[in-house]
C-alpha cells in the first residue's frame, strides 16, 4: 500500500517536473480566459439578461460559480485525453515506466492526481479572477478550492476512461464535442434548464457530471452548503467508478 | 562511482548464482504462440545472449522477465522469487534497455535518470547522485540539461543504456539494444557493454547480429518460432554441429563439381544458392587446394571461420535476417 502510494506519488512528480518547466507558457491564456468570459458572458450579454430583473438583476454572479466547474473539469479532461494518450502511444513512457518498480495501476492513479492538480491550478487561477467581478473574500474560497479538486476527480476519471478504451486520438474530438461542449452548454451555467426544456431533457441533463459540478460550486459560494454532500458524493462515487475501470483497461492494454 | 556500486554482490546474489530460473515457460496470444515451452537459467555474472530471427519469441521471453507479460504457461523464478507475485520487488532489481527508445521527451537527459532513479525508490538526493554518475558513463555530461528530443540517436541509446543501471540492477535486460544503429555507433555502445561486463553485471540480451554475440556473449540461446533450438558457448555451438572452416566460391559456368566432391561425409556440409556455394570442411588450406585444382576460380574462392549465421542456417534452415 505504501508502495504503491509512494509510486503514485512519483509518477505526479514526473509530471509536477514537466509543468515546473513550462508553467508560464499556459499561465497566460489561463488568465484571460476567464476574464474574457466574465467580460462577455457576464458583464457584456448580462446586461441585457438582467434587465427586467432576471437572475435577481445579476446575471455575472449567476454564471460565476458555473465558469469555475467548467475550467475544472477542462483543466481535468485535456489532461487525461490528449495528453495522456501521446504518453501511452507516442511517446511509450509508461512502458518505460512500468518495467520498473511503478505498476500500471499506480501510473493511472498517478495521472488522476496529476489531472486533479491542473484542475485545481486552472479552476483555482479562474476563481481568483472572479475576486475582481465581485466574488466575495472569504472562507468559502476555501469549500470553492475542494469543490474544483472534486470536479477535477470526477473528470480525470472518466476521461482516463475515455483515454483506455479509444484507439485513435480523432475520437477525442467525439469526446470534447459530443459530451463536453453540450455539458457545458446544458449544466445550468447559463440557464435553469428545467425552465427552458421538456422534463425529461432536463432530467438527463441533471446526472450528468457537469450538472452536478454546477450544483456543488454554486452550493458552496452562494447557498450556504445547501445540497453540497449530496453534489460531493455523487461526484465521488463517479470518479471512483470510473477511475477503477480505467486502471482494469490500463492493465489489459499494457500487460499483455 | 554508482555505477562501481553493481559489482558489489548482495549477500542473497551469492548464496542464489542462479538469476532466472525459466521451466518450460510459454506465451500463447490466441491461437498463436509466441514462446512455445523455453527452458533455461541465467547465472550471475555471466552475459547471456538470445540469438533468433524476428518473431523468434525473444523481446515476448525479456518481457516475461520483467513482469509486463504474463507467461500463459510453465515457471519462473527470478531471484528466487515467484513471477508475478512479487512484481514491484523483481522489478526493482533489474534494469530494462528496451528495443525502442522510449525516453521522456518531455524531461531533460538528467531527469530522465532522475525519474528513473525515483521510480525505483532511490531518494532526490540519492537519484541526483545517480544521475551525475551515469551521465558520466554515458558520456552525456555535456548534454545534461538538454532535452533528449535534441539528442541524436547514438545518445539517445546510451542514454536508454544508462537509464537502465539507475537502480544497480543485479540482471539488465537488453532488448536488441544496437539494432538499426550505425557501425560506429554500435561500437561505442559495446564498448559500455564491454564495461558492464567487466564490473561483473549480469545481462541478458537479445539480438540478431552475430559478431555483437559473438564478442559480448559468454553464453547463447538460439531461439527459432517460440522454442531454444541451441544452447551453448558460440565457439563451442559452432564446434558441436559444424565442422571448423567453410570454403565459399562463385561459381562459373554452373559446375559445382569440386565443391561437392569436399562434402563426403555430410550432404548438408555442401550448401549452393544460385551461383554461390559454401562447403563446410575440417582442414580449410586442404579444401582449398583441392577444389581449386577441380578448377575452381581462384579469385572466386576463399577460406573463413564458420560462425553462428552458419550455425544458424543448419539449425533452422532459413537465415536470421529474412
Amino acid at each position: 500500500m505504501t508502495g504503491h502510494l509512494a509510486s503514485i506519488g512519483r509518477v505526479w512528480l514526473r509530471n509536477a517536473w514537466v509543468y515546473r518547466d513550462r508553467w508560464y507558457y499556459g499561465l497566460l491564456p489561463n488568465f484571460f480566459e476567464p476574464v474574457f468570459y466574465l467580460l462577455g458572458m457576464g458583464v457584456g450579454l448580462g446586461f441585457y439578461v438582467s434587465t427586467g430583473g432576471a437572475f435577481d438583476g445579476d446575471y455575472l454572479g449567476f454564471i460565476i460559480p458555473g465558469l469555475i466547474a467548467a475550467a475544472a473539469m477542462n483543466g481535468a479532461s485535456f489532461e487525461t485525453t490528449y495528453n495522456v494518450f501521446v504518453k501511452l502511444h507516442f511517446g511509450k513512457i509508461y512502458d518505460a515506466t512500468i518495467a520498473t518498480p511503478v505498476g500500471i495501476e499506480d501510473v493511472t492513479l498517478g495521472e488522476a492526481a496529476w489531472a486533479i492538480t491542473r484542475a485545481v491550478i486552472y479552476g483555482g487561477v479562474f476563481l481568483l479572477v472572479t475576486l475582481a467581478f465581485g466574488t466575495a473574500f472569504d472562507a468559502r474560497l476555501l469549500g470553492a478550492l475542494v469543490a474544483i479538486a472534486l470536479v477535477g476527480f470526477a473528470f480525470s476519471a472518466l476521461g482516463l476512461a475515455f483515454t483506455s478504451v479509444v484507439p485513435t486520438i480523432d475520437l477525442f474530438s467525439y469526446y470534447f464535442t459530443l459530451f463536453l461542449t453540450p455539458s457545458f452548454l446544458f449544466s445550468d451555467i447559463f440557464f435553469p434548464v428545467a425552465e427552458r426544456f421538456p422534463p425529461i431533457l432536463a432530467t438527463v441533463a441533471e446526472f450528468t457530471p457537469l450538472y452536478r459540478s454546477v450544483q456543488l460550486m454554486r452550493g458552496v459560494m452562494q447557498n450556504g452548503g445547501e445540497g453540497v454532500l449530496l453534489d460531493a458524493g455523487y461526484l465521488l462515487a463517479f470518479g471512483i467508478a470510473f477511475l477503477a475501470f480505467a486502471v482494469w483497461r490500463m492493465r489489459k492494454r499494457m500487460i499483455q | 562511482m554508482g555505477v562501481s556500486a553493481m559489482t558489489t554482490p548482495t549477500p542473497e546474489a551469492i548464496s542464489t548464482p542462479t538469476v532466472v530460473r525459466a521451466t518450460n515457460l510459454s506465451k500463447r496470444y490466441g491461437s498463436f504462440t509466441a514462446v512455445d515451452g523455453v527452458t533455461f537459467e541465467v547465472h550471475q555474472g555471466e552475459v547471456l545472449g538470445l540469438l533468433g530471427p524476428n518473431g523468434a519469441g525473444k523481446s515476448t521471453t525479456m518481457r516475461m522477465l520483467y513482469q509486463v507479460t504474463p507467461p500463459s504457461g510453465g515457471e519462473l523464478e527470478l531471484f528466487g522469487m515467484r513471477s508475478g507475485l512479487d512484481a514491484r520487488r523483481i522489478k526493482g532489481r533489474l534494469g530494462v534497455v528496451p528495443q525502442i527508445d522510449n525516453l521522456d521527451e518531455e524531461l531533460s537527459v538528467r531527469d530522465n535518470l532522475r525519474i528513473t532513479a525515483r521510480y525505483h525508490g532511490l531518494t532526490p538526493a540519492e537519484s541526483r547522485r545517480k544521475a551525475e554518475a551515469l551521465l558520466a558513463f554515458a558520456e552525456l555530461e555535456a548534454k545534461a540539461t538538454v532535452e533528449v528530443r535534441a539528442l541524436s540517436g547514438g545518445m539517445k541509446r546510451r542514454l536508454t543504456l544508462a537509464r537502465g543501471l539507475v537502480a544497480d540492477p543485479d540482471l539488465v535486460i537488453l532488448d536488441e539494444p544496437t539494432t538499426g544503429l550505425d557501425p560506429q555507433v554500435r561500437l561505442t555502445l559495446w564498448d559500455k557493454m564491454d564495461d558492464l561486463k567487466r564490473r561483473g553485471a549480469t545481462l541478458l540480451m537479445s539480438t540478431h547480429y552475430m559478431d555483437e554475440a559473438e564478442r559480448l556473449c559468454d553464453r547463447l540461446l538460439i531461439m527459432d518460432g517460440g522454442r531454444i533450438v541451441a544452447e551453448g558457448t558460440p565457439r563451442g555451438l559452432i564446434h558441436a554441429s559444424l565442422p571448423p572452416f567453410v570454403v565459399e566460391g562463385r561459381l562459373i559456368g554452373g559446375d559445382d563439381t569440386p565443391f561437392r566432391a569436399l562434402a563426403v561425409e555430410d550432404a548438408r556440409d555442401f550448401v549452393r544458392s544460385g551461383d554461390r556455394v559454401s562447403v563446410f570442411v575440417r582442414d580449410g588450406a586442404d579444401a582449398l587446394a583441392r577444389v581449386l585444382e577441380g578448377g575452381a576460380d581462384a579469385d572466386r574462392t576463399f577460406v573463413r571461420p564458420s560462425n553462428l549465421e552458419d550455425l544458424f542456417l543448419r539449425l533452422t534452415g532459413h537465415g536470421l535476417r529474412e
